[in-house]
């Protein structure tokens, strides 16, 4: 890689520090935008590019701005900075380290559907981060990018920060907006989706930290530019978060389509004490886990391609999992965080996660009761298709696959 | 005219309106989907999971956007992968439902095995068996047996005070969330809410006192499992065990529909007893709710201080009599007096009359105790039949003059909040902001003394809370005593009426003026004919025999006690020795509303009929009896053996009433939602009306004649307070009420801080202030929500 699109402080250790991002052609995107296009036209270039969203979903970024009626008003957007998935922390590097590229990217997102107020919301261990975030919102004001008139144009903005509480469950979007309007963190029915009725009952657009961050370049340098990085189905770079029993653990930024091989021997250093690799979780917790067999090694790393295999790349947060570790010991972390973290709202979920982690515990402990194992895949598969949001459905993907992929390590035959 | 949706569920093609649920659609054809969480007066939340069914819809291809037919050339259906759940999805035109597939009954046998993991066998003990929907579901599409390890289940406290009158076990919540929804969406009460996440969501409350709404028993009626009970019924019986009996509340005007469950008990030699107080559905009085006050008050009926027998004074002592004695004292003092008849406005219809035809016949005057006025305006500008608050919306208006609805009528308030909700114009016209303020289009505020010359403002047409009244399609005014005596609601009374008349809101069903009267029959005594006494110390001090029944002037007022004392003989039929019975010469036990049947008529002018709940104290006799008596000895043909030959009088005597029958009272007819059947789950603890849903009166046929209006009259110098009501006050009956002592206010003047500071005055202080033209002790307390300069008094 030549050079860093996302995590630019790598390229740039200072790009940190306003003056140092403009000279680097920080705000370029925005001046343009605003100057010389309609909303409408920055909307069209973020769906031509491609961009799909970061934070897990993989929705069409551009196609989620277009449905934001016309006849509602105001807009808002709101950054998704919870990054609470376990084995994901590469929000928290461009946050920290790349921040100006991540508002400009807001910004602009808030330019194209014609918000007036943008939020970012933190999960509540950030708070130094939203400390600084909010500095850095004043320089932008004092700096005539944000506040009334901006630029000498008659768009008016103003971001604001928001700090969670230290729950998962509130970067599912629906239960994010509840937690900014002061209730209490629980995922709300859908229909009525986000776009027609959001923040405060209007039309809202929720976008990963990532994914806006992504913006000003698509903006800057155009639809066709994006569509040359990446695959066809996945177009860009991605940040993959690699943890687990690697030597090299971290954020690497990478187009899509490179395969897990690569990520783990030529960036990752290979496994730990050289070990066998036994498995991988390409999307965290909420995954399916799949066997590192030479198939899923050589698999690409795009939506598509994982899709294709019976997994999910998600987030990107890839844990890589080796001989040393005994699945049932792992599904026990994976459960008991889901058990942790649920909101309690929908009854599978709530009694459904509860109950896993007791068997769990005993699974793990090697003191399961005869029929545990079976019962721990009944469970889970109870509560499949039945909750109200996906963290319940999530909770169980790690707990079917490893019965299913690796009984040996759960007593069964 | 809403549209139409054609769809099939279960193999039955029904049609249902546009945005009707599934779940209520599916209600309405018959086919009984299990719930939890839903209710249906409030909004859906698709939370316990148990209402899932299968849904199909036709297919329509993406490219032409038509619909797909298949070889027979009916529209193909197609099933989503996942089930839907019925409580949160609208009806669609050619949706098929299927709610008894192998996958829905999977779906239900899963979530309530979820449910029961660690829900506590606590069936044996719990209140809620044999009337539970946690055990009816379970029974009918549950799991026999529990898979989950009894050494996982979660133990929590069973014993959670949520204030003192609504008691949480923590093991049985299901968190199904009926009881939070209701509170902060329905009641505008948020005072107890979830707390926590994940298996340890719990409820908690939030205000101090705890539980603090005078609506907190309703949760105990929609609560699916028995974690929510009630003070007064916790261990008290068995479901199955108890008789309902309906009954109409006898605390307010509003006539809330109540069903008694009583039982006999060994404990009280035989005798029935209350067990608790279920609200009884009526769409359109009270729907399926009832205050608290109407829940818990009833304890004073069985307070051990009840008159049991006749009292005579004899040797300046009260002494007991039999009642052959004491009626016939009664009739010898009567005769060829002019009696004065002072009345209480608890009293039945059917009371209220016999002993009008006594004092009529004596040529006596029959004075309605009360201080609020306006009730000739009220008997002919009041609704008509056909009227139901609940049907008030957009386009039509309605003015809450000088009343706190909260306190003086809740039911009002939780009906009038929703028609603003609907859209109806609300004008709150009051001296002091009100709990109904935030929900109304207009809140206006007068100065003390000036609410006269602000409903004339209004008469003008002038200003936008005047158009808004005019142009309404169909307009209500509730007009009260807050703050005002009987000079004041005289004026209210006779300027709303005025305003009604000229924007032409009244002889129409949905139109005209509702008084907020103090007690639950005062609207019944003035179409009987009854008027209040002008000066009442005056009309005492001056009669010769003076016949109280149902009222305690000499406790409410010192200066009427001096009054009492001057007055001649004194005949009282009471509950309890009052201030005013320990003045009389003769004393009639009198019973309970609980323990006699017979009509009241609402301040919406609705008469309802209710039934004996339990048996009557002895040697107690119910006040149309013990009036009937004392006429027979004056040889007046009076019935006192049974109401409805009394009613039968009524309905030939008085005009209002010509038609109506007992019987017709009675007549029940479907509602909807169907909340009272054996599928409580869907709405609660039964609700079942199966004793009648009452009876309009008539709109009057004469023109209306507004009577001259007295004189204003200034207020007077001095620290002058004005009355104001509380819902739970210290009156004789509810101060002997245990379960409400802790809730009872205090005998207050309440004004602003800085008022406050400027009088000298500090917080629990003993002050004189001038209240309803006397003097009054009262204590200061502070309040920063009344504007500066004002200040009220617990009347």
């Amino acid at each position: 890689m030549t050079e860093y699109l996302l995590l630019r402080h790598r390229d740039l250790p200072d790009i940190d520090q306003l003056p140092i991002y403009r000279a680097n052609g920080g705000f370029a995107a925005f001046e343009k935008a605003l100057k010389t296009q309609q909303p409408v036209d920055v909307l069209n270039t973020v769906k031509a590019s491609g961009l799909r969203g970061r934070g897990g979903a993989g929705f069409p970024t551009g196609t989620k701005w277009s449905f934001l009626p016309n006849t509602i008003w105001p807009h808002y957007v709101v950054a998704n900075a919870d990054e609470s998935e376990p084995g994901t922390f590469k929000d928290r590097e461009i946050l920290e380290r790349n921040p100006f590229q991540f508002l400009e990217g807001l910004m602009l997102a808030c330019f194209a559907v014609q918000a007036q107020a943008g939020y970012i919301y933190l999960r509540g261990e950030f708070w130094p981060l939203a400390q600084k975030l909010n500095q850095r919102i004043a320089e932008l004001e004092q700096a005539g990018l944000l506040g009334d008139h901006i630029l000498g144009t008659d768009y008016t903005l103003r971001l604001y920060t928001h700090l969670g509480a230290g729950a998962y469950i509130c970067g599912e979007e629906t239960a994010l907006l509840e937690s900014i309007e002061g209730k209490l963190g629980q995922p709300r029915l859908r229909p009525p989706f986000p776009a027609v009725s959001g923040l405060f009952g209007k039309p809202t657009v929720i976008n990963n930290v990532e994914t806006l961050t992504n913006v000003p370049l698509i903006v800057d340098r155009g639809a066709d530019w994006f569509k040359t990085l990446g695959t066809e189905d996945s177009p860009g770079v991605k940040i993959f978060s690699l943890s687990g029993r690697i030597n090299r653990p971290g954020n690497y930024e990478l187009p899509f389509g490179v395969t897990f091989r690569t990520l783990i021997d030529q960036y990752g250093g290979g496994i730990l004490g050289g070990k066998a690799v036994k498995a991988i979780m390409p999307a965290g917790a909420s995954s399916t886990i799949l066997v590192a067999d030479d198939r899923t090694l050589d698999t690409p790393m795009d939506y598509k391609s994982v899709a294709a295999i019976g997994g999910q790349l998600g987030s990107a947060s890839v844990i890589i999992l080796d001989e040393t570790v005994n699945m049932a010991d792992l599904v026990n972390q994976t459960v008991h965080f889901f058990k942790h973290e649920s909101c309690g709202k929908c009854t599978p979920c709530r009694e459904g996660t509860y109950w896993m982690a007791h068997i769990t515990d005993r699974l793990a402990a090697g003191q399961p009761s005869p029929q545990d194992a079976a019962l721990l895949g009944s469970v889970a598969r109870q509560m499949q298709n039945k909750c109200l949001c996906a963290l319940g459905e999530f909770s169980t993907m790690a707990v079917v696959s490893a019965l299913e992929k690796f009984p040996q390590d759960f007593g069964i035959s | 005219m809403t549209k139409q949706i054609t769809l099939t569920i279960d193999n039955q093609v029904i049609t249902a309106p546009e945005g009707m649920l599934i779940v209520d659609a599916a209600k309405q054809a018959g086919v009984n989907i299990p719930v939890f969480c839903y209710h249906p007066k409030m909004e859906p939340v698709g939370m316990c999971r148990m209402c899932l069914v299968d849904v199909g819809r036709p297919m329509v291809d993406r490219a032409t956007g038509q619909t797909v037919l298949d070889a027979d050339g009916r529209p193909k259906i197609g099933f989503g992968p996942k089930l839907e759940t019925a409580c949160t999805t609208p009806v669609s035109e050619g949706m098929v439902v299927i709610t008894e597939s192998e996958k829905v009954k999977a779906a239900r046998k899963d979530v309530l095995e979820f449910l029961l993991t660690s829900h506590p066998l606590d069936c044996p003990v719990c209140d809620k068996g044999g009337e539970c929907p946690l055990q009816n579901l379970t029974l009918a599409h549950g799991p026999g047996e529990s898979r989950f390890l009894y050494s996982d289940k979660q133990h929590l406290n069973k014993r959670v005070p949520l204030g003192e009158l609504i008691f949480l076990d923590r093991e049985r919540c299901i968190q199904c969330g009926r009881c939070t929804r209701f509170q902060h969406d329905v009641v505008d009460d948020p005072v107890i809410g979830f707390y926590q996440r994940g298996r340890a969501l719990e409820i908690v409350t939030l205000s101090e006192p705890g539980f603090d709404s005078i609506f907190s028993g309703n949760t105990t009626d929609i609560c699916p499992v028995g974690a929510l009970t009630t003070a007064d019924f916790r261990f008290g019986a068995r479901p199955w065990e108890m008789k309902p009996a309906a009954s109409i509340c006898n605390h307010c005007p509003v006539g809330c529909n109540l069903t008694f469950n009583v039982r006999r008990e060994a404990a009280a030699n035989g005798r029935t007893v209350i067990k608790r107080v279920l609200p009884r559905q009526n769409e359109q009085v009270n729907e399926i709710w009832i205050c608290d006050k109407g829940r818990f008050v009833y304890q004073y009926t069985e307070s051990p201080d009840r008159l049991t027998q006749p009292l005579i004074r004899k040797n300046g002592e009260l002494v007991p009599a039999s009642w052959n004695e004491a009626l016939d004292l009664a009739a010898q003092k009567l005769k060829g007096s002019q009696p004065l008849l002072l009345a209480g406005g608890r009293l039945s219809n059917e009371a209220l009359f016999n002993l009008r035809q006594v004092t009529e016949a004596l040529g006596g005057q029959s004075r309605l105790y009360t201080h609020m006025s306006g009730g000739d305006i009220a008997v002919q500008a009041g609704l008509t039949a056909g009227s139901n608050l609940g049907a008030l919306g957009k386009g039509d208006a309605i003015l809450v003059v000088a009343s706190d609805l909260h306190a003086e009528a809740p039911l009002w308030w939780l009906r009038v909040k929703q028609a603003a909700a609907r859209g109806a114009a609300l004008i709150v016209l009051t001296a002091r902001p009100t709990r109904l303020d935030k929900f109304a289009r207009f809140a206006l505020r007068y100065a003390p003394g000036g609410e006269g010359a602000a409903l004339t403002t209004l008469l003008s047409g002038e200003g936008e809370a005047a158009t808004a009244f005019a142009d309404a399609q169909n307009a209500i005014v509730f007009y009260g005593s807050d703050g005002l005596d009987w000079v004041g609601t005289e004026r209210v009374a006779r300027l709303s009426a005025e305003l009604l008349d000229k924007t032409g809101h009244l002889g129409r069903p949905n139109n005209g003026l509702v008084p907020v009267w103090p007690r639950a029959n005062d609207q019944g005594a003035f179409e009987l004919g009854y008027a209040p006494a002008t000066d009442l110390p005056a009309a005492l001090r001056s009669a010769a025999v003076v016949w109280i029944a149902a009222a305690d002037p000499a406790g409410d007022d010192p200066a009427l006690a001096e009054a009492l004392d001057a007055a001649g003989f004194v005949m009282v039929q009471e509950l309890f020795l009052t201030e005013t019975a320990r003045r009389a010469d003769i004393v009639f036990p009198a019973q309970a509303f609980t323990e006699q049947e017979g009509s009241f008529t609402s301040g919406e002018r609705r008469v309802q009929r209710f039934y004996p709940a339990v048996s009557p104290l002895p040697d107690t006799r119910p006040d149309f009896a013990i009036t009937a008596q004392v006429g027979q000895r004056l040889d007046l043909k009076l019935a006192d053996n049974a109401v409805s030959l009394v009613f039968d009088q009524l309905a030939q005597v008085v005009p209002a009433f010509n038609g109506l029958t007992f019987p017709a009272l009675a007549e029940t007819a479907p509602q909807w939602p169907e909340i009272a059947r054996s599928d409580l789950y869907y709405g609660g603890t039964s609700y079942d009306n199966q004793q009648g849903l009452g009876v309009h009166l008539a709109a009057p046929k004469a023109p209306l004649h507004l009577p001259e209006l007295s004189p204003a009259v200034p207020l007077p110098a001095g620290l002058v307070a004005l009355p104001v009501t509380r819902l739970y006050d210290q009156g004789a009956l509810i101060a002997r009420t245990e379960l409400l002592r802790g809730r009872l206010s205090p005998a207050a003047v309440w004004m602003h801080p800085a008022t406050a500071e400027q009088q000298g005055l500090s917080e629990g202080q003993s002050v004189e202030v001038l209240l309803s033209g006397r003097k009054a002790s009262r204590t200061v307390c502070l309040d920063d929500t009344l504007p500066q300069g004002l200040l009220i008094a617990l009347r």
